[in-house]
């Protein structure tokens, strides 16, 4: 494909001001389909005279694959070969792109994207194409049923005669959008499910430099500007002396935002050392959540969460009477896992760019929450959301980051660009990416399990304590009586048949700010989950996996068959030599469920490799299975990492790592091999950007216990095991 | 002023000679597809050709790099001494859909293209050996190693 890059990033906007708003899901036809010289009949699908199509895509394109998993959709439904497909990103306006799954705001998220798009972009391709057959029988004379949709043409076969879309979309334009248009036989996909049928569309830009992030807009008058934000959570700026910073060569301004202290200049290097020249006093903030700034240290927030562990905490499940079945188990079992903060950490660092002119202001970023991002811009420079447009660019990943209820990297930019002379983009340093809170909240994850006489797990209690997300956001609404569902997913849901089961929630408020991360709850829940149910298997002297099919039994087939097709392709329960562990974990997340049996070796002095993993996905249909494949690779080595080497640590407030020779992610030299298989399925596409992550913690430490008879419950891993 | 050839070409650019290439790059030769990761040659984001070796820029200053040969990933194609490796590479890179939010992509590139420049036939512990201080939060590095592979063999001749 061509003509692809975002070098032409200006040109997206017009979109928005082109074709009519007409419904795909069942609402009325608003009018006719647009201009003449193109199809337009709704806000995804634009067919042009020289019979390219344009899928406007609503989602961000941070790696998960959305510029191409999207309109292969549309290929398809259109019948038109996969090299006529142009993609655009579409502005921001709720009306038209929401996220159905979010309700009325436009964003990308919790594996959605594929998901809520499914139905609507057949629907939308299936309508052009309805439009086109038509046209192309009225010209030729003959009725609709006589015509198919082939290749970019409506062909009669009859005869043979066959009329490319492109002569044909002048007239389609003219009629009426059909609100039910018949959909495509899933026997007749040619693109859909495919291995190989489609190359990523944005695989070329990506390959030769010419992709456009958002350090990389080209703006007349463009200045550059860093901040320097408080060194510990809570703290207060006391007294700024900018007077060297000000003196230097190409720094144009130094300012106070809400935010920190901006440093506003002609170039990045330039504004870097203006920043460093600042002479800054910050004092501690006041105390929170009863610990004093000097007391926020990971072991203060340990100890403090271990005293909650103790104690009931609200109720996020309650099956039976866990409390009464423990009491009378033949075995009881406790363990308590850890889980430390984390940043997101992707490759590219915030960076936000913003033209401010009267009345008008143009965002560029990697955006993932448009229109909530749109409104907070909008409240911070004094006008109305529709004054605010927003420039979606490629993201240089995000795992989360860039959504964020308090649209903060946004908001700064905008704050600054008021004062600044002219455009101005934002850019975040590693050590301000690191340091910069939103983090994976630390947890602590409390079990008990009682076992009757033949090892059937009969009690179940699960306490976990952790900071809620959700709390003191916009959409702290969602928190139900005083449950963050997103504190206790994976937990609370938990397959397994236990007869008494009992899940608990503290949510302690700390002044470090938390958000999703990859999988949100699921990234710490299945790690306690996994880990405990191999405990349990282990105590009852039972196979792992045979263990988890009992408890399973006949109601998750979905968790059995990948479970089963991961232990075939890893031919679980063969023997390994001394030294070698399989350990395996399943869980479902994000309506998707993932089976991952990780191999491990472990050396005499405890040092160990993982060497393999296999991994199952049930992700409904699979739309491009070289993507999903993508996306599990990418979701098992996201999350190795973490159960490796991730961990941030507070002392006083303040972040002791800072950049990537102390918050390790995974090299190639750590890289295992993966394999990846996707259970066959006709059901509608479920999630894959997120769900490969969580099962690969506990799979790794469950393999550490299999080849050492030892078990780990606090993450990061390491890289070596103590020996027994 | 210092002078500067990169991808054949000469500029003379108002710098500090302390400034990390990176930014003269990016920022006064609008070559933006040399990308930040970390600032303290890490991630190998940032890396490019200089005299034909794979370097951080992040961490080179441009006063050090005066009269050499710097090469971008904008300009590997049409080099006279990397040119065959990156267009190698870069079908490779396409072919197997390397990518993914492919913002580390260039390093990879530029390290992949000087390892093949270096040792046509490289195994896997050569392609560890020279990309593992190139990171990628998206978990790339399989398909990487497998293009660095399927490059290899196309330049041999194998896949015509």
């Amino acid at each position: 494909m061509s003509g692809l890059s975002r070098r032409h990033f200006l040109v997206l906007a017009a979109v928005s001001g082109g074709g009519l708003a007409v419904g795909v899901a069942g609402r009325p036809a608003a009018a006719r389909a647009g201009a003449a010289n193109r199809l337009a009949p709704n806000p995804f699908v634009r067919v042009a005279a020289d019979g390219t199509v344009t899928v406007v895509v609503k989602h961000l394109e941070m790696g998960q694959g959305v510029d191409t998993g999207l309109p292969v959709i549309v290929a398809e439904e259109l019948c038109v070969p996969w090299s006529v497909v142009r993609v655009r990103q579409a502005p921001a306006d709720a009306a038209r792109y929401a996220n159905l799954a979010f309700g009325k705001v436009q964003g990308t998220g919790g594996s959605t994207a594929m998901a809520n798009s499914w139905r609507q972009l057949r629907l939308a391709a299936a309508a052009a194409r309805e439009m086109l057959c038509q046209a192309g029988a009225l010209r030729l004379g003959v009725p609709r049923a006589a015509v198919t949709a082939r290749d970019g043409a409506v062909t009669h076969a009859a005869t043979g005669r066959t009329l490319a879309y492109g002569q044909l979309v002048a007239a389609a334009a003219e009629l009426p959008v059909p609100q039910d248009p018949p959909l495509k036989d899933p026997a007749d996909f040619t693109l859909i499910g495919k291995e190989g049928a489609v190359g990523r569309s944005d695989s070329r830009v990506k390959s030769d430099g010419s992709a456009i992030f958002g350090l990389d807009i080209a703006l007349p008058g463009l200045l550059t500007a860093v901040v320097a934000r408080p060194p510990a959570f809570g703290a207060v700026l006391a007294h700024l002396d900018d007077r060297r910073a000000q003196s230097l060569p190409g720094v144009q301004a130094v300012f106070p935002i809400p935010s920190g202290v901006a440093v506003v200049a002609d170039d990045t290097w330039s504004a870097l050392a203006g920043r460093d020249a600042l002479v800054l006093d910050w004092r501690d903030g006041p105390p929170a959540a009863g610990l004093s700034a000097a007391d926020l240290s990971t072991g203060a927030i340990r100890d403090r969460f271990q005293a909650l562990l103790a104690q009931p905490g609200r109720p996020a499940r309650r099956d039976g009477d866990a409390e009464a079945a423990l009491a009378t188990a033949a075995r009881r079992l406790t363990a308590v896992y850890e889980v430390p903060y984390l940043a997101h950490a992707p490759m590219e660092p915030l960076t936000c760019t913003v033209r401010l002119s009267s009345g008008r202001c143009e965002i560029w970023t990697g955006c993932q929450s448009q229109t909530a991002d749109q409104a907070a811009a909008a409240r911070a420079a004094g006008l109305a959301p529709t004054q605010v447009e927003i420039n979606t660019l490629f993201a240089g990943g995000s795992f989360g980051r860039r959504a964020n209820p308090t649209s903060d990297y946004v908001v700064e930019a905008v704050e600054i660009a008021k004062r600044a002379d002219g455009p101005v983009r934002v850019m975040w340093t590693r050590e301000d990416d690191i340091r910069g809170g939103y983090y994976r909240p630390f947890f602590l994850h409390g079990l008990e399990a009682g076992l009757d006489g033949a090892g059937r797990p009969v009690a179940w209690r699960h306490r976990l304590v952790g900071q809620s997300i959700l709390a003191g956001t916009s959409r702290a609404a969602t928190v139900k009586d005083g449950i963050d569902h997103t504190s206790v997913e994976g937990a609370a849901d938990l397959p397994y048949a236990v007869p008494n089961l009992t899940v608990e929630l503290h949510s302690p408020a700390l002044p470090v700010p938390v958000l999703w991360w990859r999988s949100v709850g699921h990234s710490h829940t299945a790690f306690a989950t996994e880990c405990f149910l191999d405990e349990l298997a282990a105590a009852a002297g039972a196979d792992p996996v045979q263990f988890r099919r009992a408890l399973l039994g006949d109601a998750h087939p979905r968790h059995r068959a990948v479970l089963d097709l991961a232990a075939d392709k890893a031919g679980w329960g063969m023997p390994l030599p001394a030294g070698r562990g399989r350990g395996v974990a399943v869980h479902a997340s994000f309506h998707s469920v993932v089976a991952e049996i990780a191999e491990v070796t472990v050396a005499a002095d405890g040092g160990f490799t993982v060497d393999r993993v296999v991994c199952a996905v049930d992700c409904g249909l699979a739309v491009t299975p070289g993507i999903v494949r993508a996306q599990m690779e990418g979701g098992i080595v996201f999350g190795l990492s973490a159960a490796l080497a991730g961990e941030l640590t507070l002392d006083g407030g303040r972040v002791a790592q800072s950049n990537f020779h102390d918050y390790p992610v995974l090299r190639l030299s750590r890289m295992p091999d993966i394999e990846v298989h996707i259970v066959p399925s006709a059901a509608a596409p479920t999630g894959v950007g997120e769900p490969g992550v969580p099962p690969i913690a506990p799979a790794v430490a469950n393999a550490l216990f299999a080849a050492t008879g030892r078990r780990v419950r606090r993450l990061p891993l390491g890289d070596r095991i103590q020996p027994i | 002023m210092i002078s500067l050839v990169v991808n054949g070409e000469r500029h003379k650019v108002a710098a500090p000679a302390e400034a990390p290439l990176l930014w003269v790059l990016r920022d006064a030769l609008h070559l933006t597809g040399t990308r930040f990761g970390c600032g303290r040659g890490l991630c190998g984001a940032c890396t490019v050709l200089v005299d034909g070796r794979p370097v951080r820029s992040c961490q080179l200053p441009v006063g050090q790099v005066d009269g050499r040969a710097v090469a971008t990933i904008e300009g590997l194609r049409r080099d006279p001494q990397a040119g065959t490796a990156f267009a190698a590479l870069n079908a490779a890179w396409i072919a197997l859909d390397v990518p993914q939010c492919g913002y580390c992509q260039s390093g990879q590139l530029i390290s992949a293209t000087a390892l093949l420049m270096a040792n046509s036939h490289p195994d896997d512990a050569a392609i560890t050996a020279a990309l593992d201080g190139n990171l990628c939060r998206c978990g790339t590095y399989r398909r990487i190693r497998a293009a660095i592979h399927r490059a290899a063999a196309a330049l041999a001749g194998a896949h015509p």
